[in-house]
């Protein structure tokens, strides 16, 4: 339920495995001898770069503004002043660091949510590409059918269950939804159906290892790149979640920045509320820092996971 | 995009925690405890100590909560001001209904008190001797927070309106100052002749602005008795508004701009929204919103409908109540004479809010206070005589918080389609007696 919550991620929507990104490396070694220059695709790839990145540059740009800087200069532009170390601090430190601790809350529901989230979807996704077992089809039909359900659609009901159950207003109400991936299952499935040679498994079990030791020692190293690849998804689905934490959470200490951020900004709509757009910017500059070096650092084995397993070698 | 997805998923949480709220309103109904409650019992309870959860937005009660705790050691003030307006109330409201979590003390608008009020969600403080208080506030606020003898709140702060205007615009087309709403219209005419970018206000629709022009104007289309309400926009006083105020829609000398938006503010500061008629702590707000405009602007008197007329309206403010499931109640109470009668009106003066103590308005030091953001003017003198001249039988609706969520697709069609502002708020009338009539009221017509 999870996945669909976060069709603002950036990388998410465009990528499927097992077709965009073969069929890039096919193009490239055939057209490797004589590139072929296309006006058109160049003139697009341009504009969707301006379209992704002057957000980010504006973002950047800005969070070196003060409030004064805001209001008085072009959006596009620099400021006279230059605040961005100012601003970043003065974040860090408004309402007694309330921010640091939105901070927190936030890598621990992707910590347990997101790294859950991985670690059942690993589990799972072998299960299935490498068990036969009656009902398989059915929960193959539940899992894409999972997959189509908007987690907007699930988010009422889900709440009613927690405020039941007692679990609204904890951390517990954000982390268990979150551990729910149905993609991320999907994923794993198609991966490790792929990327798990069946025969090395059988090889495996007659050399006398159990099934734990076989999944641990032998598939799970092969597994890499997809468990890379879901946990980037996952992670960035949980980083992002605002409806979620919304309605389940009351109490402002466990808010994640998504929602902390979103109740700064609107203190500029209160009688009397101090006006911070300078520090509702800057904090969502340093709320997407860790995201953007997560891509970064990850973005070898997030292109091999997306092309591995999507054709035979 | 982001914006928006989190607009519309705000409104479908919004809808969904209305829902959640509206089923369970009439649910709470106990406590409505009689029994008088000393002064000895409440300095007992503060010598014995505890927590108090106190649910407000308002900056200045931090320093407020600090003082208290500093003279009254063993009380703990858990002030959780991360949540406004809407989603303050959706919060309340579901914390209500669950019976989980209220918080002991709520900052409640004046608007919404009714609401609150007549769902038995709020203690009635005259146990506590809350009504001998009704003397030191001025009278739109204390109205707003009493219902016959019973008192549902302390007024936290006021919002006596004013015209703010913004002095560099207009010197520069040397444009005399507008007294009257007539004068106002002129005065539109000529900024946005000498300057097509330039319009005397924003006005994109705003039910708490409406409102209180007709509270100005004289009009009382909302009649309140216990579970009886009377709507009605038809009145003289409310064609007088409408007929002048259309003049500024259809011939587009108002800026189609919400207020509160980024977009306000930028207007605000760059003097494309020449004047600004609001409650008396906007200074507050152009202080931290608009830091660029500063000594541009200065403040007037309201305009009016006929000259030597002084009438006024009210606009925001809010009050300190005690939610009926609250718990530590002397506690609570305590804290909330201490901010809004006691010393932590004081305080919060100091800091920039606006009170609504008698005491503090005809003091001299409030009136002598100059504003630097205002150019020096001491602005309060107008603020206080504004204060002084609201009338004080302007009621609310029960559920004006449901009727102010609905203004848009009513009164706002005015705003952006051909239909007039009287037509708008025929239909708004219709649509809120229509909601009065499903939620169990009776409706006079």
């Amino acid at each position: 339920m999870s996945t669909p919550l976060t069709t603002a991620s950036p990388a998410a929507p465009a990528k499927v495995p097992g077709r965009g990104a073969p069929k890039l490396r096919t193009t490239r070694r055939r057209t490797a001898g004589k590139p072929r220059r296309s006006v058109l695709l160049t003139v697009l790839t341009s504009l969707i770069v301006l379209y992704t990145v002057v957000p980010l540059v504006w973002l950047v740009i800005n969070a070196t503004k003060t409030q004064t800087g805001l209001a008085d200069s072009s959006g596009m532009w620099f400021a006279d002043d230059f605040a961005l170390w100012d601003n970043i601090r003065d974040t860090f430190t408004y309402h007694d660091g309330v921010f640091g601790r939105w901070l927190l809350n936030t890598l621990l529901y992707v910590v347990l949510g997101a790294g859950g989230a991985t670690f059942l979807a690993v589990l799972g996704g072998y299960a299935l590409a490498k068990f036969d077992f009656p009902g398989k089809r059915g929960v193959f039909a539940t899992v894409i059918g999972a997959v189509a359900v908007p987690g907007t659609a699930l988010a009422v009901p889900t709440f009613l269950m927690f405020s039941k159950m007692g679990l609204t207003d904890t951390p517990w109400a954000v982390i268990i939804p979150s551990l729910v991936s149905p993609f991320g299952l999907y994923l794993m499935w198609v991966f490790a159906t792929e990327a798990i040679p069946t025969e090395l498994l059988e090889a495996a079990r007659i050399d006398g290892a159990g099934e734990a030791r076989t999944f641990f020692t032998v598939a799970l190293p092969l597994l890499a790149p997809g468990i890379v690849t879901v946990l980037l998804f996952t992670t960035v689905a949980t980083w992002n979640n605002y409806f979620l934490p919304l309605i389940m959470l009351k109490d402002p200490d466990w808010y994640p920045l998504t929602l902390g951020l979103s109740a700064w900004n609107s203190q500029a709509e209160t009688i009397g509320g101090e006006v911070i757009f300078n520090l509702v910017i800057t904090g969502s500059l340093l709320t997407i820092l860790p995201l953007i070096v997560a891509f970064l650092l990850l973005q070898k084995y997030w292109q091999s996971g997306l092309a591995a397993g999507s054709v035979k070698e | 995009m982001r914006r928006n997805t989190g607009r519309l998923l705000r409104g479908i949480a919004l809808l969904s925690a209305v829902a959640l709220g509206a089923t369970a309103c009439g649910g709470s109904d106990d406590d409505s405890t009689g029994e008088a409650v000393s002064a000895s019992d409440v300095q007992a309870a503060l010598e014995k100590g505890g927590t108090v959860t106190v649910w407000s937005w308002e900056p200045t009660l931090k320093s407020v909560a600090a003082d208290f705790q500093k003279k009254y050691p063993k009380v703990k003030i858990n002030l959780v001001s991360e949540r406004s307006g809407d989603k303050h109330y959706t919060a309340l409201s579901n914390a209500m209904s669950a019976e989980k979590g209220v918080p002991d003390v709520a900052q409640i608008e004046y608007f919404a008190v009714n609401q609150y009020a007549l769902g038995k969600g709020l203690t009635d403080l005259a146990s506590f001797g809350a009504d001998k208080l009704a003397d030191k506030y001025t009278p739109g606020p204390w109205n707003a927070v009493t219902q016959d003898k019973a008192v549902y709140g302390l007024p936290m702060d006021s919002g006596p309106m004013a015209m703010f205007y913004n002095k560099r615009i207009f010197d520069k087309y040397d444009i005399a100052v507008p007294a009257t709403w007539d004068e106002y219209v002129d005065a539109a005419r000529k900024l946005h002749k000498a300057d097509p970018k330039v319009y005397i206000a924003n006005d994109a629709g705003d039910a708490g602005f409406t409102t209180s022009m007709l509270w100005q104007a004289g009009s009382r289309p909302y009649k309140v008795d216990g579970t009886n309400v009377k709507i009605d926009f038809s009145d003289a006083k409310a064609k007088q508004y409408t007929d002048t105020w259309q003049k500024l829609i259809d011939e587009k000398l108002v800026a189609p701009v919400n207020g509160w938006t980024d977009e306000w503010y930028k207007g605000l500061g760059d003097g494309t929204i020449a004047t600004l008629t609001t409650g008396a702590w906007m200074p507050a707000n152009f202080v931290s919103g608009v830091p660029n405009a500063a000594g541009d602007w200065r403040a007037a008197p309201m305009p009016v409908w006929a000259k030597g007329d002084k009438s006024s309206a009210e606009n925001g403010g809010s009050s300190l109540t005690l939610p009926a499931l609250g718990k530590n109640k002397e506690l609570a109470y305590a804290f909330v004479e201490y901010a809004n009668s006691g010393e932590g009106v004081g305080t919060r003066v100091g800091e920039g809010a606006f009170p609504a103590t008698k005491a503090e308005l005809q003091s001299a030091d409030f009136q002598s206070t100059k504003f630097e953001y205002l150019g020096g003017q001491e602005a309060n003198k107008i603020f206080a005589e504004s204060a002084a001249n609201v009338a004080s039988d302007w009621s609310y609706l029960p559920f004006q918080q449901y009727a102010n969520s609905i203004f848009n697709d009513t009164v706002g069609k005015a705003y952006v389609s051909g239909t007039t502002l009287a037509d708008g708020l025929k239909t708004w009338q219709d649509a809120s007696v229509k909601y009065a009539e499903e939620q169990g009221f009776t409706v006079e017509k």
